[in-house]
């Protein structure tokens, strides 16, 4: 006996898990931050309202004679939820003002370094308490723009410091925001010799390598690192060139048009950050920078437990912890047992 | 317009000069050769060198110095390197002696830089101040008093950075300082207006004394004219290049962009010819009159009616020997 074709069904219908997961994600939108790394007048807040297309921050740069100058990097974080076709952002940028802006710029790093750190620990706290939130605010910085100086022949020695230490902690992404004062000869040759001193002092960069790319990826990641750093313009002032309207900057001798590929790599800067590698940024902060941190507080605490352990069993006074004091608070700890950390 | 003055005698003393300007008429030792000496400041990256050669016309400073990427990290420390070019301008030879500053607020501590310039400037004055007081004195003196200090300014856009007010606040009255805002291609006409007012106003604030064309003659009035021209553009904005491309006929020294071509002499696009005009031609006197007459002198009565115990810590062995032979 025959049994008709249509009775058998084959389609599962498990690919429809896509469209839940977006609807699961469009009602509960999701958190990016990103932190701006550079000196005074380098094009941080123009390059970033350019890239969000809206004034997101206010430049801190000394403007009035009156103005004092900072003595130290101050961290001034800016929320403002953003909304496209139904998906909400809480996007926060973060200022780093007065960051390499003195004569001496010793340790003018410390306070961005420790900010980082600090939401990490932060979501590490949330992490371990017995009654946790369903879903933990996330604060961590997802990535760091970091900002070169342009007509510099390469790396200079604050940007090699400051860069090993964000690398640690963070995704980094170098750019030249002013690069409207570089011929392409000259942004070609300073890429180059930025790429050289990358390698040479083992500067790991976002995106990072990993043996299961697909090769599509691989292709793409090739092709952002072939990039770096970003050239790029931005400019929050629309202008009319031959009755249309750009976005761009009037010079006495020509216009750029921020978004012409042959002027600057804005283009593939917004593309690489926003529409290939933004789930990327979020996921490799959790999975890389997260995990990094997270590991290594764990184990001071462990060690610190130990030491306090054996201390008590030798009926001494407790001993001096002789390593860095963990940042996630050892009472959140309590009711872990000693295994499972 | 004087007569026989010498305005009427319009050249262009250089070559790429769009615009002819009048011949100085302040010009003296015409024959045997002006010694000029002028120290460029600034941070690496801001066009010193590239300035030094568009002002010479010739690859005066060649390639750079650090060549491999296991260099990026040290902070040389500053250096004071010497250039001699000789200059024919407008007729008149001049002996131009830069000295330039590698290493200048490239480390990440550099508060070191300020001291050794301020000591390298007066040393050149405690030389002098020795020569005057020999019994013997030299004829051929090597004068080598800084009549001239550009210090570059970065395009920020914003005003002064700490290192800039430091730097002119100290070293104001030891030299004429005249500042320059490096790669002025990065910024807009009008960006470029309103950055040059904020930084005249930090100077202002700041009491920076900087070089602005003094009028030592008020019955001149079209110099008195010229320098309060010359005091509205300051600080001068200057885009260098040693690209050389033929226009009709004509060389033009330029920088080609996508969007656009800057030409380095033209009025327009850049305050390059202006400020050469002013070193190598018009203010040349000027420059080596104040550093003379008005900085010299400044220091040596700061120097000589000083207590005796400053003055032995700190005035050169030259010095001390010399005032007691």
């Amino acid at each position: 006996m025959s049994a008709p074709a249509n009775d058998v069904q084959d389609y599962v219908g498990f690919d429809t898990i896509t469209q839940q997961m977006e609807r699961k994600f469009l009602k509960r939108g999701f958190n990016l931050n990103v932190i701006l790394v550079g000196e005074s007048g380098m094009g941080k807040s123009t390059l970033v309202n350019s890239i969000f297309a809206s004034h997101l921050i206010d430049t801190q740069g000394r403007r009035a004679a009156q103005e004092v100058i900072r003595k130290t990097t101050e961290i001034a974080p800016v929320t403002q939820m953003l909304e496209e076709n139904g998906v909400r952002v809480k996007l926060t940028i973060v200022d780093t003002p007065g960051f390499g802006d003195q004569c001496n710029n010793e340790g003018c790093w410390v306070p961005v370094i420790k900010y980082i750190k600090d939401q990490h620990a932060a979501y590490l706290e949330r992490e371990l308490k017995p009654n946790r939130e369903r879903i933990i605010v996330d604060t961590r910085v997802h990535a760091c723009l970091y900002f070169l100086n342009p007509g510099s022949r390469g790396l200079r020695p604050l940007d090699v410091e400051v860069l090993k230490r964000l690398t640690e902690v963070t995704n980094v992404i170098p750019v030249i925001a002013k690069s409207d004062s570089m011929t392409i000869e000259e942004r070609t040759a300073f890429k180059r010799h930025i790429k050289e001193e990358l390698a040479f002092h083992r500067i790991m960069l976002f995106p990072y390598a990993s043996d299961d790319d697909a090769d599509d990826d691989r292709v793409l990641n090739a092709s952002i690192r072939e990039l770096i750093p970003f050239a790029v313009v931005g400019s929050e002032e629309v202008i009319e060139v031959e009755g249309k309207l750009i976005r761009g900057r009037r010079h006495g001798w020509g216009v750029i048009n921020i978004f012409d590929e042959t002027h600057s790599d804005f283009v593939h800067l917004r593309n690489f950050m926003l529409r290939t590698h933004l789930s990327d940024l979020i996921e490799v902060t959790s999975q890389r920078h997260y995990e990094q941190f997270r590991t290594s507080q764990l184990r001071q605490i462990k060690e610190l437990r130990a030491q306090q352990a054996a201390a008590a069993a030798s009926g001494g006074a407790p001993p001096v912890p002789t390593q860095a004091q963990p940042q996630v608070p050892i009472s959140v700890m309590q009711h872990q047992p000693m295994a499972q950390v | 317009m004087k007569e026989g003055s010498g305005e009427d005698q319009n050249v262009a003393p250089s070559m790429y000069s769009h615009v002819s300007r009048p011949s100085s008429h302040r010009n003296k030792n015409a024959r045997k050769g002006l010694p000029f000496n002028v120290m460029l400041v600034g941070e690496s990256g801001l066009g010193r060198k590239t300035f030094l050669n568009t002002l010479c016309e010739s690859a005066v400073i060649t390639g750079s110095e650090v060549t491999n990427a296991e260099q990026a990290h040290i902070a040389e420390p500053m250096q004071f390197k010497n250039y001699t070019v000789e200059m024919d301008e407008d007729g008149m030879k001049i002996i131009l002696n830069i000295i330039d500053t590698p290493g200048f607020g490239d480390g990440i501590d550099n508060e070191q830089c300020f001291m050794q310039i301020q000591e390298y400037l007066e040393l050149q004055f405690d030389n002098v101040l020795a020569e005057e007081n020999r019994i013997k004195r030299n004829t051929k003196f090597n004068d080598s008093r800084i009549h001239a200090l550009l210090y570059f300014i970065s395009p920020t856009g914003h005003s002064l950075r700490e290192i800039d007010i430091e730097l002119m606040k100290r070293l104001g009255s030891r030299a004429n300082i005249i500042p320059v805002i490096g790669r002025s291609d990065s910024l807009t006409p009008r960006e470029l207006v309103l950055f040059k007012q904020r930084i005249m106003s930090d100077i202002v604030t700041h009491s920076i004394s900087v070089f602005n064309f003094p009028d030592l003659d008020d019955e001149d009035e079209d110099a008195v004219e010229e320098n309060s021209e010359l005091r509205a553009m300051l600080p001068f904005a200057v885009v260098g290049c040693e690209e050389v491309i033929n226009e009709d006929g004509r060389p033009v020294r330029v920088r080609n962009y996508p969007w656009g071509v800057v030409q380095v002499d033209n009025d327009e696009h850049s305050d390059f010819d202006r400020l050469r005009y002013v070193l190598l031609n018009s203010h040349i006197s000027d420059l080596r009159d104040r550093t003379q007459n008005e900085l010299y002198e400044m220091y040596r009565t700061e120097k000589l009616s000083g207590n005796t115990s400053v003055l032995a810590n700190n005035t050169s062995q030259a010095v001390i020997s010399a005032i007691g032979a």
